[in-house]
């Protein structure tokens, strides 16, 4: 029986790297994950990570404007609506972020001339906002049924003055911070399939963050597999 | 006969150079094209630049106004950059509200004067809480052929090199500004952010500066900014076929080698300048 299915997990992660004495204990907020709460779209999901919450519905495969299909896979689209007011630039440049991610992992080839809708609206905003949306548009994804080469999520990563990582900053975090980066990782071999950054960092740090966010994905996809284990045995 | 190929498999007309380690036009896989700058030539505009990147043409404007600072940070003026790709450089592009295109590399521009702190804000105040300079840097796109990030970049980094505001003081008596447009004085420019662009192929390949077809044919784009002190001002990926960070260490440094190039056509063209 389709029910939502809540699925909680606080999950404590190491930072993972060796290099340099810094390296404290990072954790990932307390995430949530309920899914098929909407009943028009094919595929819904909420996901929290702390106070931050966004809420995802997919429609598709469905039909396409004949001036924006693509003869041999399907057409992505990305709707993402800010919490108060109309959607801006920066909207628009973190919809092609979302949506040139789900485009490298969905199996655009098996469904040609269709469209797939991802529509994104935030419920509330407490830091690490673009992480929480890819997460909760991949669970969307998976609750619809759109068939895909691997999941993705999204980590966060904060740098402070002194050189410390964050991860899953909270806004005031977010605010302090010298350098935010936010990168999208896929299931398979934890590749880099986004990656956006603000501020200023070096190429060792870079490369620190990445290796922080990899560890902190694998918290994540387990996440993502026990809370789809639990919705699956009930039924 | 080869041109039949390209036109019905371009994908696999591409790979045959790329096998061969080279491109079609015949580049290097870690080759850029032929980059020319001119500045000053928009005589209108209080900073201007023209670079060329291969094919891909993008004009920059800058014009300096007066406004009030914003009341959260009375101290500081502010820069407003657009990114305008016109129906004339590509018929891709049609006439009417900015694209998606558009919008996301006037975001990036936005994301890049932020980070790398290109010019203090703090110097484009004139009187705290009253009276400041914006700067809104207008960049069009004349003539696209891909690596439209690079070269707005570096446009808006010449223009500004370029920029000369007039000295404003405040009359004490009748409270206005006063511009005396004799004595002009350069901005005060902190750090040189240059962008470097890549295309992944096919999941592993990595190609330097692609042009419109190649990134239309790429599974994946990426783009690092860089300053000279080998700080990532931004590194944007949206989307695409994953990287592995070997991949991003070998992206770096070839940025590194990018910077140095751009650093002296840019010194180059602004000594040219000041000695007329």
């Amino acid at each position: 029986m389709e029910g939502a299915m809540q699925a909680d997990a606080k999950i404590r992660s190491e930072s993972g790297t060796e290099s340099g004495p810094r390296g404290p204990a990072c954790s990932l907020r307390h995430f949530a994950c309920e899914q098929n709460l909407l009943s028009r779209p094919d595929g819904s999901a909420s996901f929290l990570q702390g106070d931050t919450s966004v809420l995802a519905g997919v429609y598709g495969p469905a039909e396409v404007k004949v001036s924006k299909e693509i003869f041999n896979k399907a057409t992505l689209e990305v709707i993402l609506r800010p919490k108060i007011g109309l959607p801006g630039v920066a909207e628009k440049s973190r919809e092609r972020l979302i949506r040139n991610t789900c485009e490298a992992v969905v199996l655009g080839t098996l469904h040609p001339r269709t469209s797939i809708t991802v529509v994104l609206q935030v419920i509330s905003d407490a830091g690490s906002l673009l992480a929480c949306c890819l997460n909760a548009a991949c669970m969307a994804l998976v609750d619809a049924g759109v068939p895909m080469r691997a999941l993705f999520c999204g980590v966060t990563c904060a740098l402070n003055s002194d050189g410390t990582l964050v991860l899953d900053p909270t806004a005031k975090q977010e605010k302090e911070a010298r350098a935010i980066l936010t990168f999208a990782l896929d299931s398979v071999e934890r590749k880099l399939l986004m990656s956006t950054t603000k501020g200023l960092y070096s190429d060792a740090e870079l490369q620190q963050c990445l290796a922080a966010a990899q560890a902190a994905s694998q918290h994540v996809f387990r996440f993502y597999r026990e809370s789809l284990q639990r919705r699956y045995s009930k039924s | 006969m080869a041109a039949g190929f390209k036109t019905v498999e371009p994908l696999e007309y591409y790979r045959r150079f790329l096998k061969e380690n080279c491109r079609p036009d015949g580049r290097e896989l870690g080759e850029f094209r032929t980059t020319t700058v001119n500045i000053g030539s928009i005589s209108t505009a209080d900073g201007s630049a023209l670079v060329k990147l291969g094919n891909t043409t993008v004009i920059c404007g800058i014009k300096a106004e007066f406004a009030a600072p914003p009341t959260d940070t009375p101290d500081k003026g502010y820069v407003v950059p657009n990114v305008d790709l016109p129906p004339l450089c590509s018929s891709r592009f049609r006439s009417g509200p900015p694209g998606e295109e558009a919008q996301v590399a006037s975001q990036f521009i936005a994301d890049v004067i932020e980070n790398s702190q290109i010019i203090q804000k703090e110097d484009l105040c004139i009187s705290p809480g009253k009276l400041s300079w914006v700067l809104y840097c207008d960049i069009i796109c004349l003539d696209y052929d891909g690596n439209i990030l690079d070269a707005c970049t570096f446009a808006l980094l010449a223009a500004l090199k370029n920029v000369q505001l007039p000295e404003v003081t405040i009359n004490e008596e009748t409270g206005l500004a006063e511009v005396n447009l004799k004595k002009k004085s350069y901005l005060n420019i902190r750090t040189h952010p240059v962008a470097t662009s890549f295309a992944v192929f096919d999941d592993t390949l990595l190609i330097v500066d692609p042009t419109g077809e190649e990134e239309h044919l790429a599974t994946g784009t990426l783009t690092v900014v860089m300053d000279e002190e080998g700080k990532l001002c931004c590194l944007h990926k949206p989307g695409g076929s994953g990287l592995t960070g070997a991949k991003l260490q070998d992206c770096m440094s070839r940025a590194v080698t990018r910077h140095k190039e751009v650093k002296k056509l840019m010194d180059e063209v602004i000594k040219s300048m000041k000695s007329k």
